[in-house]
């Protein structure tokens, strides 16, 4: 009934601009939302190019299309990009679209700002980009930008560093409007411990973000005066310390990991029970260990260090504390299995990126649980086996959950259903190519691969095959993604989407708002019991 | 006959093979390595159990629990006990797990009452080595990756120890407690050789140690660890662990060449010498970046041969050499070779190719520009 209601007001209020100044002038969060997505969307095949290069270059040993300077560079602009160009923005993204909806409010809490912190992206996005054609190049010190290997790049490292303060000012901004929104807007009744899951882990990244972006925003600042202004914060010859830029840089870095995890949990955590057709096993557990991870997440930077020559009982410390997270996420995991647990299940292609997220992710966790023991570490830290480790929570991971947020909720955004059959072939291409590309790789980490190498050793030669084979199979099939996408949305094909086109959905966007959402949607509150 | 060709043939074949796909950590040369490869095999024991523990439910779950086959939901959704035993039982398997993990740590940790010890200095792109206490004090040489260029771009085969080879590999006794002093002259790099177990991060301006205690003769190979900028890859470290006597005669062989190779300070040089020295310190020092033609990589690094450096007076050139240049890829050259190959390489670069200064750099003018 409300649905038909919001329907008849939204013919009322869309006297937006139209063409190019609707987005540009748009205060709307599904507008914002679907502009965050195609950013991210854009920046991940940016990424995705990059990632090509570098395989392309590690398929046989020698050097054969890279100079070594410019192989460094796409190692870490293709970090640089995924990181803050792809996987995050794609977050706030669903955020934009899902967290109104789903708390039943007309829109973000701070709809001008909203429209700021996304517009800032591209220009972040230019800078990075731009700095490939600076003398020098694009930043080839990793993604971590080490000091004092950062202090000696060109003006790419500059550009570069303008780039993330300016993604860290658009994140800020964005975290304070989803944690405004998800605090004060609420529909009447919802009280916090009946918010759906991916609100709860949204709000608690939000809080993650607004403690560490500027703690990262201290360190490339600090980089930067190093560059330019004389100072020696990580110069020892002027009294300063080099190792004190990884301290400062993991303690951003590791809970910048549950940024890019935690809101791919909520999505999850929405997705199984919409498929078993079963409430979540576990709610408040869910929410409490969501908790921990993010605190827990402040006290374990270390472990990205253990090769620096930490004192003993530090080095214990990290160790402790960083395998302590496995238990909040296996808390996770297991609730996960106990809602698919006599739940009556079909697999349509969100439910299969969902499972394929446990079984592949479950995996990065283990190889994280290796990790973390300090003397195993010894070995692995800065080969291959980390490179795998960390694909397999952030493609597999954060990036599969986004795929099944993405076909979950697309009929909702656009009134229409995705092609099921393509989406499968989607999940089971991204899936088999995803393991061919990173499952070797812990194999060449065993045997002392090290990372960011554009050459390497004959040992390597095979694996190295496998992975870059495995990794084109993955960048085209992303193509078959973008055609899905394009299908359902700019081009309007797909059968009709109902109110409620999954018959286990029961949050409020499904149950009190058609398909697609109106654009002004909750001018009236929906009452929640 | 033709059998055993064949026989051998394929022998060689899977060898190759094998080579190739190396897929586990090394064979442990140290006792801290073997503690390491006990723990993960430990580890991927306890890993396996869990694996097939959760996604046997998950799978059983998903071909038991299906709406095509007719099951209907139940709906329980929580149970106290059940998240609690959940919590429970993964911290007894981590304390379980991190007890012998700790145990290793304070193992490798000990550095104490070494036998000899060595500095490791990592340079862009190579290591240096100064053996500072011991059997052997006083003996000090850089060590850089031997490979040539043409093995790289693909203009001659590739041999088999292809990037893990170096001019002078770091010798060591057999049995005896060596620690490392690790550190760096100019960025982050990283001491790594995994047969021993060891991987040292070493840091400009801070000295940091690790140590090793090699079981077994024989050459141990690694690489620099942490991206260190453009030849991060082309830095290899190689120890080779020899007996007691072969150590003993090895340090007295390089005792008598570095007395042999110290150039008398007052030598007069001629162009023919130097240059023939300089071509050596070239090919060692500078070809990867201003290559062998010196026309250098254009746009990244700049050309010698023709450069308007050489118009200028050799003063600059030899300013360069010494100091480097900041913010760019050419590193002070000033802190790792002598007087006498800096003079030789700077006269090799004035006089080669196109550029006939007919200058010859004496190596008592580079001790003078180092003041």
């Amino acid at each position: 009934m409300s649905a038909v209601i919001d329907h008849g007001h939204a013919h009322d209020h869309e006297h937006h601009p139209s063409g190019i100044m609707r987005w540009i002038t748009t205060t709307n969060h599904k507008d914002i939302g679907t502009l965050y997505l195609w950013f991210s969307f854009t920046m991940f095949l940016v990424g995705g190019i990059l990632a090509l290069g570098i395989r392309a270059e590690l398929f046989q040993p020698g050097l054969q299309f890279w100079h070594p300077e410019f192989f460094n560079q796409l190692t870490s602009m293709h970090g640089l990009i995924m990181v803050f160009g792809a996987i995050m923005p794609a977050f706030v993204g669903f955020a934009n679209w899902q967290v109104p909806m789903m708390i039943g409010a007309p829109d973000m809490a701070f709809a001008r700002m909203n429209n700021w912190s996304f517009w800032l992206l591209p220009v972040a996005a230019t800078l990075l980009v731009v700095s490939f054609f600076v003398p020098g190049g694009a930043v080839a010190a990793g993604w971590t930008i080490y000091a004092p290997l950062s202090t000696q790049m060109g003006p790419g490292m500059d550009l570069g560093i303008f780039a993330l303060h300016i993604m860290g000012a658009s994140s800020i901004m964005g975290s304070i409007n989803i944690i405004t929104t998800i605090l004060n807007m609420r529909a009447p009744g919802m009280t916090l411990m009946k918010m759906p899951l991916f609100v709860w882990t949204w709000l608690i990244t939000a809080y993650l973000l607004i403690a560490v972006m500027p703690v990262l925003a201290g360190a490339v600042t600090m980089v930067l005066t190093d560059r330019h202004f004389g100072t020696s914060f990580f110069n020892a010859a002027g009294g300063g310390d080099p190792v004190m830029f990884q301290h400062i840089f993991w303690f951003f870095g590791h809970p910048e990991v549950y940024i890019m995890i935690l809101p791919g949990f909520g999505i999850i955590s929405q997705v199984i029970p919409a498929f078993a057709r079963k409430p979540l096993f576990g709610y408040s557990s869910m929410v409490y260990a969501t908790a921990s991870i993010a605190i827990l997440s402040f006290i374990v930077w270390a472990h990205h260090m253990f090769t620096v020559g930490m004192p003993t009982a530090g080095v214990l410390f990290f160790m402790y504390a960083t395998v302590l997270i496995a238990v909040p996420t296996g808390v996770k995991v297991f609730n996960w299995l106990a809602t698919m647990w006599r739940g009556s299940m079909t697999f349509e292609t969100p439910m299969l990126f969902a499972v394929g997220f446990i079984f592949v992710f479950t995996m990065g966790g283990f190889t994280g649980l290796i990790l973390a023991i300090m003397p195993i570490d010894i070995q692995l830290q800065d080969t291959y086996y980390v490179v795998a480790h960390f694909h397999y929570v952030l493609v597999a991971g954060s990036l599969f959950s986004l795929f099944a947020g993405f076909y979950f909720w697309v009929p909702k955004w656009t009134g229409r259903m995705y092609d099921e059959t393509l989406g499968k072939w989607h999940f089971w291409l991204s899936m088999i190519f995803f393991n061919i590309t990173f499952f070797p790789m812990h194999f060449l980490g065993l045997a002392g691969m090290p990372r960011r190498i554009p050459d390497y050793a004959l040992q390597f030669a095979g694996f190295n095959e496998i992975a870059s084979i495995g990794a084109f199979g993955f960048g085209l099939s992303q193509l078959l993604f973008l055609w899905i996408i394009l299908k359902v949305t700019v081009l309007g094909r797909g059968e009709k989407a109902g109110a409620k086109p999954w018959e286990g959905a029961d949050t409020l966007e499904w149950t009190h708002l058609a398909s697609p959402a109106p654009y002004h949607s909750f001018h009236e509150q929906p009452v929640v019991k | 006959m033709k059998k055993s060709i064949a026989a051998a043939g394929l022998l060689a074949l899977s060898g190759a093979a094998r080579a190739a796909y190396q897929w586990d950590l090394p064979t442990p040369i140290t006792r801290v390595a073997a503690e390491i490869d006990d723990l993960h095999v430990k580890m991927m024991w306890i890993i396996l159990v869990i694996f097939v523990g959760v996604f046997g439910v998950m799978f059983y779950s998903i071909y038991a629990h299906r709406k095509s086959i007719g099951h209907k939901a139940e709906h329980f959704h929580e149970n106290t006990t059940v998240e609690i035993f959940w919590t429970v039982i993964p911290l007894l398997v981590l304390i379980f797990m991190a007890w012998p993990a700790t145990k290793t740590v304070l193992h490798i940790r000990d550095t104490t009452s070494p036998d000899i010890t060595i500095k490791a200095t990592g340079y862009q792109w190579k290591w240096g080595y100064d053996y500072l206490r011991g059997e052997g004090e006083g003996i000090s040489f850089l060590s850089a990756l031997s490979t040539p260029q043409d093995q790289i771009t693909g203009k001659e085969k590739k041999g088999e120890h292809y990037l893990l080879e170096v001019d002078n590999p770091l010798v060591v006794p057999v049995a005896k407690k060596i620690r490392i002093l690790t550190t760096a002259n100019d960025v982050i790099h990283s001491w790594m050789v995994p047969a021993f177990g060891v991987k040292q991060d070493a840091i400009p301006g801070f000295v940091r140690d690790t140590w090793f205690r090699a079981e077994k003769e024989g050459t141990y190979r690694g690489q620099c660890a942490e991206l260190c900028g453009k030849d991060h890859g082309f830095m290899p470290i190689v120890v080779e662990v020899v007996s007691a006597e072969k150590y003993a005669a090895w340090v007295a062989d390089q005792k008598k060449k570095s007395a042999a190779a110290a150039d008398d300070p007052t030598k007069k040089w001629n162009l023919a010498e130097l240059k023939a020295r300089g071509e050596k310190v070239y090919a060692a020092n500078c070809v990867a970046c201003h290559q062998a033609s010196g026309q250098g990589v254009k746009g990244a690094f700049p050309a010698l041969d023709g450069s308007p450096l050489i118009k200028e007076p050799k003063g600059r050139h030899i300013e360069i050499v010494l100091n480097g240049r900041p913010k760019t890829a050419m590193a002070a050259f000033g802190k790792q070779l002598s007087d006498t190959d800096i003079a030789a390489v700077i006269t090799f670069e004035r006089n080669s190719w196109s550029n006939k200064t007919g200058e010859v750099i004496q190596p008592s003018e580079i001790k003078a520009a180092r003041k």
